[in-house]
C-alpha cells in the first residue's frame, strides 16, 4: 500500500481560530506536486476527514508546491467532544490515505 | 526606494513566554529598530483563557521575559508593544501583564509610560449592535442572540492598526493592548509613517511568529524593514536564514486562506506578491495589495461556561481485556450511565475514550491499532460540579473492576492517583464567530495611560 505521506514531503494539520481546521501537504519538487494534486483527490480528503466535500476548501499552490485544505472544525475547538485542541493529528488522516495507483 | 518612510519592526519572538535567542534579539537591537511588537497570545490553546480572563503561560515565564524586552526597550529608546497581552486579551490579561510591568519597572528601576488598551466588550454593547443590524456572522455561521451574549464571560473585539496607532500617538515608551489581530502590532507604526500598505499588512502577516518564517524558527528573532514599495525579511539569529520559499510559505501557517487575510478596514492579497532573494539570508516581497473595506468592522470573540467537569483514567495491562477492549468500554459506559441515571437528579454526558487506539481520531481513525496496554479517559461533562464529580464517582468502580462477562472473577486495573476523580472545573465554550461594523475605530475600545516608576 503507498500512503499519501510516502509521496510528499510532509503533511500537518493545525487551528486556523476556534472555528477551522487547514492541513497542508508540501511537495519536494514539482513532479511531486503534480502527482499530489492528483493523490489528494477533494472527495477522499473529505471521506477521511468525515466531512461532506462542499465543506472543503481546497488551495493548489504550484509556487510553493503545496496542496491545502481548510475545513469548519466538525467539533468546535475546546468544547467537549472536542479531542484534539490545536488540531495536530488530522494530518494523520491525510497521511495515512491509501493512493496505491 | 523612499528612505523617509522605511520603518524597522523587531520581533523578538512568536510569542512572549515561548523564548527567544538572547544573541538574536541583542544584534536586532543593535540594528536600531523603530519599534520592538510581539504578540501575547491567540485562541489557540482553547477557551479556557478568554473564559477566565489568564494567561495560558507561568507568571514567572512572562515576567522573566517581558523584564529583558523592557530593558532591551530601554537600550533603544523606542516603543514596545505587546498585542494579545496574557494569552486572551481580557481586560483582566491587560492588567494581570500591567501588574507585572510596574513590578519590573520597580525592581529595574525604571521610569516608563505606559498605554493600556482595552479590547473587552460590555455586554449591552454587543446587545445594542446585535439590534442594530451592524453584527454580521463569519463562515462557519454560529447563531447567537441576547442570552448566548449575556452568557458570555468574557467577549473582546480584535483591535486593528487603528486602534494600535492610537496607543503610539500619545507617545507611550510601551503599549499594552488587549485583544488584537496578530498583524497589527507590527502594522500600526509603518502604516502611520506611509508604508507601502499591502506589502505592510504582507510583511506584519510573515513577521508575527517571529522566526517560524525563517530556517531556524526557534531562533525567534526577526526584523521586517518596510517602505514605499513592500517589506524586507532579515532573521537575526546567527544560523537562522529567510528565503523565498520559507517566507512565501509562511502564509499557509494557521491561514484558512493563504492568499487573503481580513484585517478591520479591508484585507490583504498576496496574489500578486514576488520573492526575491537579496542574498542568501534575506527576501524582498512587493507586489502585495490592501483592499479596504465598504465598512470598519471589528471580529468579535466570546467564551461563555460549557458545564462542570470531571475526568478519570484507568489503565489497563492485562492482555485479554486489551483484546477486548472496545465492547469492555462500552459495557462500562452503558453500564455507568444507566446507574448514573437511576440515582442522581442532572443532566450529564459520559464519553469513554480509548487512549492507545483512537482517543485522538475518534471513530474516524481507519487504522487504529491496539500495543501492550491502554488507557480509557473517562469525561463527565453536567451542568454543575456536584453532578459531574457524582457521575465520576460512580463510574469509579467500573472502571477499577468490572468483570468481561458476568461468570468471571472480578478484575482490577491500575488507577493512578486516589481519588481517581480529577475535578476540571468550569469549561468553556467559543461562542461567537462573527464581525461587529463600528463607525469610528476607537468606538469599542479604551486607551489610558500610566505613569509607572520606581
Amino acid at each position: 500500500m503507498t500512503k499519501l505521506a510516502d509521496i510528499t514531503h510532509k503533511i500537518r494539520s493545525k487551528n486556523s481560530g476556534p472555528f477551522w481546521i487547514t492541513i497542508d501537504i508540501f511537495c519536494t519538487d514539482a513532479a511531486e506536486f503534480e502527482r499530489a494534486l492528483i493523490a489528494a483527490d477533494s472527495g477522499r480528503v473529505a471521506h477521511a476527514l468525515g466531512i461532506s466535500v462542499s465543506d472543503l476548501k481546497r488551495y493548489d499552490l504550484p509556487d510553493v508546491r503545496v496542496v491545502k485544505f481548510s475545513f469548519p472544525r466538525p467539533i468546535v475547538q475546546g468544547t467537549r467532544f472536542d479531542r484534539d485542541m490545536h488540531g495536530a493529528s488530522f494530518a494523520n488522516l491525510i497521511a495515512e490515505l491509501d493512493v496505491t495507483p | 526606494m523612499d528612505k523617509t518612510v522605511t520603518t524597522k519592526i523587531l520581533i523578538p519572538s512568536g510569542a512572549l513566554g515561548l523564548g527567544y535567542d538572547r544573541d538574536a534579539l541583542m544584534r536586532g537591537i543593535s540594528l536600531e529598530p523603530d519599534l520592538i511588537a510581539i504578540d501575547g497570545g491567540s485562541t489557540d490553546s482553547g477557551p479556557h483563557y478568554l473564559g477566565t480572563g489568564t494567561s495560558k503561560y507561568s507568571r514567572s515565564s512572562i515576567k522573566s521575559e517581558w523584564r529583558e524586552l523592557m530593558q532591551a526597550r530601554a537600550m533603544a529608546n523606542v516603543p514596545l508593544v505587546i498585542g494579545t497581552a496574557g494569552t486572551c486579551g481580557a481586560d483582566d490579561a491587560v492588567d494581570w501583564l500591567l501588574d507585572i510591568t510596574k513590578e519590573i519597572a520597580t525592581e529595574t528601576d525604571q521610569k516608563v509610560t505606559v498605554a493600556v488598551l482595552k479590547s473587552g466588550q460590555p455586554t449591552d454593547r454587543v446587545i445594542n449592535a446585535l439590534d442594530q443590524g451592524r453584527i454580521t456572522p463569519l463562515e462557519p455561521v454560529i447563531d447567537i442572540n441576547h442570552s448566548v451574549l449575556q452568557s458570555c464571560t468574557n467577549i473582546v473585539a480584535l483591535a486593528g492598526a487603528e486602534q494600535i496607532q492610537a496607543a503610539l500617538n500619545t507617545g507611550a515608551d510601551i503599549v499594552i493592548a488587549g485583544r488584537a489581530t496578530d498583524t497589527a502590532t507590527i502594522a500600526a507604526l509603518p502604516l502611520a509613517r506611509g508604508c507601502h500598505a499591502g506589502g505592510t499588512w504582507h510583511g506584519a502577516k510573515i513577521g508575527e511568529c517571529g522566526a517560524l518564517a525563517t530556517t531556524n524558527p526557534s531562533s525567534g528573532t526577526i526584523m521586517i524593514t518596510f517602505d514605499a514599495d513592500g517589506f524586507t525579511v532579515e532573521p537575526m539569529g546567527q544560523n537562522a536564514r529567510a528565503t523565498p520559499y520559507t517566507v512565501s510559505a509562511h502564509m499557509l501557517y494557521e491561514n484558512s486562506n493563504p492568499l487573503q487575510l481580513y484585517e478591520p478596514g479591508g484585507h490583504l492579497d498576496v496574489r500578486g506578491a514576488t520573492y526575491t532573494a537579496l542574498d542568501d539570508r534575506r527576501v524582498r516581497v512587493t507586489g502585495s495589495a490592501w483592499v479596504p473595506s465598504d465598512t470598519y468592522t471589528v471580529k468579535l470573540e466570546g467564551a461563555r461556561c460549557g458545564g462542570y467537569q470531571c475526568v478519570s483514567l484507568a489503565l489497563i495491562r492485562e492482555a485479554r481485556y486489551v483484546e477486548n477492549i472496545e465492547t469492555w468500554t462500552e459495557a462500562v459506559e452503558q453500564n455507568c450511565r444507566q446507574k448514573a441515571q437511576e440515582r442522581i437528579e442532572g443532566d450529564f454526558t459520559l464519553e469513554l475514550r480509548i487512549i492507545g487506539l483512537n482517543a485522538t481520531l475518534g471513530a474516524q481513525d481507519m487504522n487504529a491499532q491496539i500495543g501492550t496496554e491502554v488507557g480509557v479517559l473517562g469525561i463527565v461533562t453536567a451542568p454543575s460540579e456536584m453532578v459531574a464529580k457524582e457521575v465520576a464517582k460512580t463510574l469509579n468502580p467500573y472502571l477499577l473492576h468490572m468483570p468481561l462477562t458476568d461468570d468471571e472473577e472480578m478484575p482490577t486495573f491500575a488507577f493512578p492517583f486516589s481519588p481517581n476523580e480529577m475535578n476540571r472545573g468550569e469549561i468553556y465554550e467559543f461562542c461567537l464567530n462573527h464581525v461587529m461594523e463600528l463607525d469610528d475605530p476607537m468606538q469599542a475600545f479604551s486607551l489610558t495611560i500610566e505613569q509607572v516608576r520606581a
